[in-house]
């Protein structure tokens, strides 16, 4: 089932006013209600080729199973939908992937990304990440975080170290507890959410959500997301250099346009029975 | 890597990168950068940066060099500092926001702890206590002594941008067992003090020193009425007609098409998809409406 037509999708990355390179990699597959985005780390070009590894890595792999099969397929041995499984497989793929490649070349030792990984079926979406990249949404003019950071800072939230204004303000923001490529097996966190018609997804790296105020975000998504999307992520980016742009900024707005219910209905249902 | 940027009566020439641990600025084109201008001296001055420091030195120059208003033999650059040499203005841009302790580091860039760092933090935080905690706590006090210690470790070594990962105080190296990282710790030591100390978090949008701006509409119904750009974002116009939003950014107002076939006119001229300047007493037409963007004093 092609989602181009169920989903708006836009995406902006930028290098932000300081670094000279962006490790960020963002992509996007609307027909199959796919979208990724990773924030890569190590030294050199080394972040930028795992971040860019895990993008390509996920949506290829995606986009090739998705052709032969759906998402809320169900499985016949476990009687469980493939789609968590499915997802699950490819980032353990990308992670395989770039911890190898870490290993065997030395210019790329020690790389790693963090990861958001959206995938839009059956008006649900499954969100997998690592890291603090993050997953934000906007349902009914309510902003809100979906994804918790796998971050230093988010366990001493957690366990009541320190509160989250004071988390602001910390400074070691760049810890994180998980991320792709860094051992030789990760276990990402999935989660499955229903979608309604009029959601807006934000899917961002931390040189936005460190840079821009959650209600400016907020606000930039009421007021253009639903006119211009693409201008809304491009907004979000300059805000963050506007702000200072320290680290590199991306930004993949998901719109859900209309519903797109995966299985036919129930006529349907008993028709594919009778096959 | 910090820059300096060139401008002449506000109007920005080049932005130079300080690549170099000489810097020298002077009229003689042997110099880094050249400014070929009679009240510079041949050998004017020169910017000796050494890690993230960088030094402004005059040369002995006939005219002398002056920064943020005031003569300076020899001068620690800090950011934002503005450098002037006759008519010409360079604006030092550091590197990093400096942090608590003073010295610049690159604490934006995300980094990772590694188990081996963990562990060796780990032993010698049982060491320094002596004592054995409970599961979860010990983890927390562990983990934050890794933290602390790669994090200064990665300070000291001036190797900030260099990247390190955590490991979950599951790890079997952090030689405790399982424990939740959502454990509700009971140890106030084990907040690392460094958590609490303040680096210039995001900042605001709109600097408070920045000019309000206000459009007042000049033809439809509401002619007359008039309209204060307080927020970050207005939006104009009707929606599925034409919109266009109004932003306030550091760099003053700037107007963009949202929707709508036509794209409004300023001052009689379309503009184009990228977000327009807005400059006092323009006339800005929008849906049929005409507006005068100006700015209050």
């Amino acid at each position: 089932m092609d989602l181009s037509q169920n989903l708006e999708i836009a995406t902006c990355t930028d290098p932000g006013m300081v670094r000279s390179h962006n490790e960020d990699s963002i992509a996007a597959d609307a027909a199959n209600g796919l979208v990724v985005l990773a924030d890569g780390m190590g030294g050199y070009n080394a972040g930028e080729v795992a971040s860019g590894m895990a993008t390509t890595v996920i949506v290829t792999e995606m986009r090739q199973i998705l052709a032969n099969s759906k998402p809320y397929d169900v499985d016949t041995g476990s009687s469980e939908e493939i789609a968590a499984r499915l997802v699950r497989d490819q980032v353990l793929k990308a992670n395989s992937s770039i911890y190898q490649a870490a290993q065997s070349q030395a210019q790329y030792a020690g790389m790693g990304t963090t990861l958001v990984v959206c995938l839009f079926y059956d008006n649900r979406m499954l969100v997998a990440h690592l890291g603090d990249s993050r997953l934000y949404m906007l349902r009914d003019g309510e902003f809100s975080q979906v994804t918790r950071d796998h971050s230093l800072l988010q366990e001493q939230i957690d366990s009541g170290i320190i509160t989250p204004e004071q988390a602001k303000k910390a400074q070691h923001k760049n810890l994180v507890t998980k991320a792709l490529g860094i051992d030789p097996t990760v276990e990402p966190e999935i989660h499955e959410y229903p979608t309604r018609s009029g959601d807006i997804y934000l899917l961002c790296s931390d040189g936005l959500c460190d840079m821009v105020e959650d209600e400016d975000i907020a606000m930039t998504l009421q007021t253009l997301g639903k006119g211009n999307l693409k201008l809304a992520a491009q907004h979000l980016v300059q805000m963050a250099n506007d702000n200072g742009g320290r680290d590199n900024v991306s930004v993949i707005l998901v719109r859900v346009l209309r519903e797109y219910p995966g299985r036919r209905g129930v006529m349907g249902k008993v028709f594919g029975w009778l096959k | 890597m910090a820059k300096l940027i060139l401008s002449m009566d506000g109007l920005v020439l080049k932005e130079i990168p300080l690549t170099k641990e000489r810097t020298t600025i002077g009229r003689k084109p042997h110099n880094d950068i050249q400014i070929d201008n009679l009240a510079v001296s041949g050998e004017h001055a020169v910017i000796v940066t050494i890690l993230n420091d960088s030094f402004l030195e005059d040369l002995g120059s006939t005219n002398g060099t002056v920064v943020n208003g005031n003569p300076v033999k020899k001068h620690f650059l800090q950011n934002n500092d503005v450098v002037e040499l006759g008519k010409y203005k360079l604006k030092f841009v550091g590197d990093a926001a400096p942090t608590a302790s003073g010295e610049k580091a690159d604490f934006e860039k995300t980094m990772v702890l590694r188990p081996s760092q963990m562990k060796a933090a780990a032993d010698q935080a049982k060491a320094a206590t002596g004592s054995v905690l409970g599961g979860a706590q010990a983890a927390v006090a562990q983990r934050a002594a890794a933290v602390q210690q790669v994090a200064a470790t990665a300070t000291a070594a001036g190797i900030a941008d260099k990247d390190a990962v955590t490991k979950p105080p599951s790890a079997p190296a952090a030689g405790a067992p399982a424990a939740a990282p959502a454990a509700p710790a009971k140890a106030p030591a084990a907040a690392p003090a460094g958590a609490t100390a303040s680096t210039p978090a995001a900042a605001p949008a709109a600097k408070p020193g920045q000019p309000l701006g206000a459009i007042q509409l000049l033809s439809g119904a509401n002619a007359g009425k008039e309209l204060e750009l307080t927020k970050p974002l207005t939006t104009l116009g009707k929606p599925g007609v034409q919109v266009a939003v109004l932003t306030r950014r550091p760099a003053g107002y700037f107007i963009t098409h949202v929707e709508g076939a036509n794209r409004p006119t300023v001052n009689g001229q379309s503009i184009g998809a990228a977000p327009h300047s807005l400059k006092d007493h323009d006339v800005i037409e929008l849906a049929g409406v005409k507006m005068e963007f100006f700015l209050k004093a």
